[in-house]
């Protein structure tokens, strides 16, 4: 059994834009969500600039009752509510108010890890001997999976309700999982995106590891250069995006409206041998990723009109490009457009891989693709394998028919995904 | 402390606790808080801890026990602020 999947609701929380209509108005535009925070720099940190979705209190009340607000206390929570919420409503769907659970509806909603300013208030606690104050929301905030657990409990979605996590490939692992699960009959719809935290306690472990960039500090927003000679390291971000997978029998029942169809896409990890390794990607792994997602979506390498990289902005940039074109058997010219929104939002780690496919999914109603920032000085080594004008340096129009997102992680793991503009 | 008083306290602080299709006058001294405000049980660790830092007093676990309902809730109160 293989039925056609579709995308029929999408929700955001970036660090540039909070909701569908603000992060494409600010994508559209080239925004920055990139600011200085001076308790990074407060604690000495040598990469004081970072990418934070900016969620109002007042914003905060739409989403949570008060009783979940109580002692609330994890920004990926709050960041994968938001998007979450927003992307079911979007897809035309209400949360269950009846007492049978949704069977045919799920959560496929990863994280990297859960309420870290929660957990180092338990800390500080249970050292203190006072294990007893802790109350009952350290557990649901700080487990991994309390992120789909809050969405399944909000939504009433009696299907698979699961946390999945695969390092910043987990956004686009979710939503092959979700895709999977659907087209293989097991579920109607699922809500699947991805979520990360906020703060020094996640992104101070990346600074130790010197693989952020430390010249940008009074500049924020030339701070991710992604594709350019000047990268210098990939600027830390946080946030969440949702999608709500659908099969289009489902889709077309409820007359909903469709973003997108995902025609399919491909897992796996390059066994951190060869060049691979824990934070290196194996090359050979990325292309066989590639070349699979292609062929598992039934279409040819030349169809695809638009890529979303991965392209964080380090040295590996050039060698993600040569990878493309090695796997697509595509350059120069005959490359398709490229962007990466890093540039933008930073590089959003576990939930770069939802946000940047919402992104990607808005180019196909926008009839754009958008432009990337920071890479006037495009890298030599990329254009020796692909033409300048692949790289839109600002939103042009243009009408993607299918578009391909990959995301690699720690792990040396990858996924790749094909989307097309649906047509029925 | 007047007896009023503090059961007003104690309802504000239950009444945060209540689901969403239980009203706020359904508390009475003989509400049991998990069998008829259907206060989820884990909630009720929460409402201890509220009740020791409004009423600046400290609970034990045998206190905790025997908390069913809201006059056990003020009985207790009124056990430990008259120490």
């Amino acid at each position: 059994m293989s039925r056609r999947v579709v995308v029929t609701g999408m929700g955001v929380c970036a660090p540039n834009g909070v909701g569908i209509k603000d992060f494409t108005e600010a994508l559209y535009k080239g925004k920055s969500g990139i600011r200085h925070h001076s308790r990074l720099e407060q604690l000495n940190f040598g990469c004081q600039v970072a990418a934070e979705p900016l969620v109002k209190d007042n914003v905060l009340e739409r989403y949570f009752t008060p009783l979940q607000l109580r002692g609330l206390n994890a920004s990926g929570l709050v960041y994968g509510v938001i998007a979450g919420k927003d992307a079911w409503a979007d897809a035309g769907l209400s949360p269950n108010t009846s007492k049978t659970p949704l069977w045919d509806c799920g959560i496929i909603f990863g994280t990297g890890i859960l309420g870290v300013d929660k957990f180092r208030d338990a800390i500080y606690q249970v050292d203190n001997k006072e294990v007893r104050r802790l109350g009952s929301t350290t557990v649901i905030q700080t487990m991994a999976s309390g992120i789909s657990a809050y969405l399944g409990g909000i939504l009433g979605c009696g299907n698979q309700v699961t946390t999945n996590s695969s390092a910043c490939t987990t956004g686009t692992e979710g939503i092959l999982m979700a895709y999977e699960r659907i087209s293989s009959g097991k579920a109607e719809v699922i809500l699947t995106g991805s979520c990360g935290e906020s703060g020094p306690y996640i992104w101070g472990g990346f600074d130790a590891m010197r693989i952020l960039p430390r010249d940008f500090n009074d500049n924020p927003s030339a701070a991710s250069r992604p594709m350019s000679a000047s990268a210098q390291g990939f600027v830390p971000g946080s946030g969440a995006g949702a999608l709500v997978l659908e099969s289009l029998e489902s889709a077309q029942k409820r007359g909903a409206k469709i973003y997108a169809e995902v025609l399919g896409g491909e897992l796996n990890s390059g066994g951190q041998v060869g060049e691979g390794s824990m934070t290196a990607p194996n090359s050979e792994a990325v292309q066989r990723c590639i070349q699979k997602a292609i062929r598992n979506s039934g279409i040819k390498a030349p169809q695809v009109d638009a890529i979303n990289g991965h392209l964080t902005a380090t040295s590996k940039d050039a060698l993600e490009i040569t990878n493309w074109s090695v796997a697509m058997g595509l350059s120069g010219v005959k490359f398709p457009y490229i962007n990466s929104f890093k540039g933008m939002i930073g590089h959003c780690l576990s939930a770069a891989g939802s946000i940047e496919c919402v992104g990607s999914i808005l180019q196909f109603e926008e009839g754009v693709v958008f432009g990337n920032v920071n890479c006037e000085d495009i890298h030599p080594e990329i254009l020796k394998v692909i033409d300048g004008s692949r790289i839109p340096q600002k939103t042009i129009p243009y009408r993607p028919k299918i578009i391909a997102k990959a995301s690699f992680g720690f792990g040396d793991v990858n996924a790749c995904v094909i989307f097309s503009a649906y047509k029925n | 402390m007047q007896e009023e008083e503090k059961y007003q306290k104690l309802k504000d602080i239950v009444k945060v606790y209540l689901p969403e299709d239980v009203s706020v006058s359904e508390i009475q001294p003989t509400s049991n808080f998990i069998t008829e405000l259907n206060i989820n049980s884990a909630n009720l660790v929460d409402i201890i801890l509220d009740v020791e830092d409004a009423f600046d007093i400290h609970l034990e676990n045998d206190d905790m026990n025997q908390m069913q309902t809201v006059q056990d809730a003020i009985d207790i109160i009124d056990s430990k602020l008259a120490v």
